[in-house]
């Protein structure tokens, strides 16, 4: 019962805050909804006895990618009333695309319920016992190993990619340059001088 | 007891407003990743709840690597994002009609 009214509390608000996602003017607050959907989301998938997968969207999502979302909506200076201006005019479009999609799901899951759904064979089943992260584990550094691999490579390529395409030479300010300061010795800077006394030194 | 169906009709849910998301903000390319970023969390809820329905931990794995591919397209996403503001000055969808760097 429990169970059941957390269920209701966290589809409605994920429900709610990804509208609010979606129709918000203020980018800012698209991001802030954002982030309540995805807390909420983990929250679903708790009560679904994925408290791994829970986690990650707290990290992975609210803690990186909506932050990054942030950065980027408060570091450009964008004017955000003028992109705002066929709103009204696609609204109809998309509201008869999303209806349009809405009943071919219906469709679809009535369809599902003629037939029935079981496995003959559980590639992984899931044991009570054991917990949810510790059974991932297993999982991951076993029978996925190559494609856990795969996955940090494909991080890796994004976050080359990301700097790579980010990164830009600036002309109107004088950066630190390593290797000549690297290369600089102490008797290029300095002398001994043993100037005559009353005459001074010429620099 | 909540059963799949619960977490199937919310994440269609979901999905359409992602879709939804995607063809209202038809200007605004931050609003329109965000809703991708929807997009791919109801699949992830999709593959969460049947993974529990069928008792298969295959669907919880496989969801973390859409996690992994979602954070990587976000990043290069806003990677290219923050280029084209720079290069020109607006992020609007309907200006992208140029292959230029």
């Amino acid at each position: 019962m429990i169970q059941l009214l957390a269920f209701y509390l966290f589809a409605l608000v994920v429900i709610a805050s990804g509208a609010m996602t979606i129709l918000s003017r203020n980018p800012v607050h698209s991001v802030l909804w954002l982030i309540l959907a995805f807390f909420n989301a983990a929250g679903l998938m708790v009560l679904a006895g994925a408290e791994f997968i829970a986690m990650l969207l707290v990290i992975v999502y609210v803690g990186a990618v909506a932050v990054l979302f942030l950065f980027v909506v408060m570091m450009l200076n964008i004017d955000f009333t003028e992109l705002r201006a066929g709103f009204a005019r696609y609204a109809a479009v998309g509201v008869a695309l999303a209806v349009a999609l809405v009943a071919e799901i219906i469709v679809a899951v009535g369809a599902w319920k003629a037939g029935g759904l079981s496995l003959g064979r559980r590639a992984a089943p899931i044991d009570a016992a054991v917990p949810n992260i510790e059974a991932i584990g297993h999982l991951l550094y076993t029978r996925y190993l190559f494609v856990f691999e795969g996955a940090g490579l494909v991080l890796l390529v994004a976050m080359i990619g990301a700097i790579v395409l980010t990164y830009r030479k600036r002309s109107d300010v004088r950066p630190q340059n390593v290797s000549r300061q690297i290369n600089r010795r102490s008797k290029d800077a300095t002398r001994n001088m043993n100037p005559p006394v009353g005459q001074g030194v010429e620099l | 007891m909540i059963s799949l169906t619960h977490y199937l009709v919310v994440s269609a849910i979901l999905f359409t407003l992602g879709v939804l998301g995607i063809f209202m903000n038809r200007k605004n390319l931050i609003v329109i990743l965000m809703a991708i970023e929807l997009i791919l969390l109801a699949v992830n809820l999709n593959l969460v709840a049947f993974s529990n329905a069928l008792g298969d931990l295959v669907g919880q794995v496989f969801a973390m690597f859409v996690l992994t591919v979602a954070a990587g397209e976000a990043a290069i996403g806003l990677a290219i994002l923050v280029i084209y503001f720079r290069s020109r000055g607006t992020i609007s969808v309907d200006d992208v009609n140029r292959m230029k760097g």
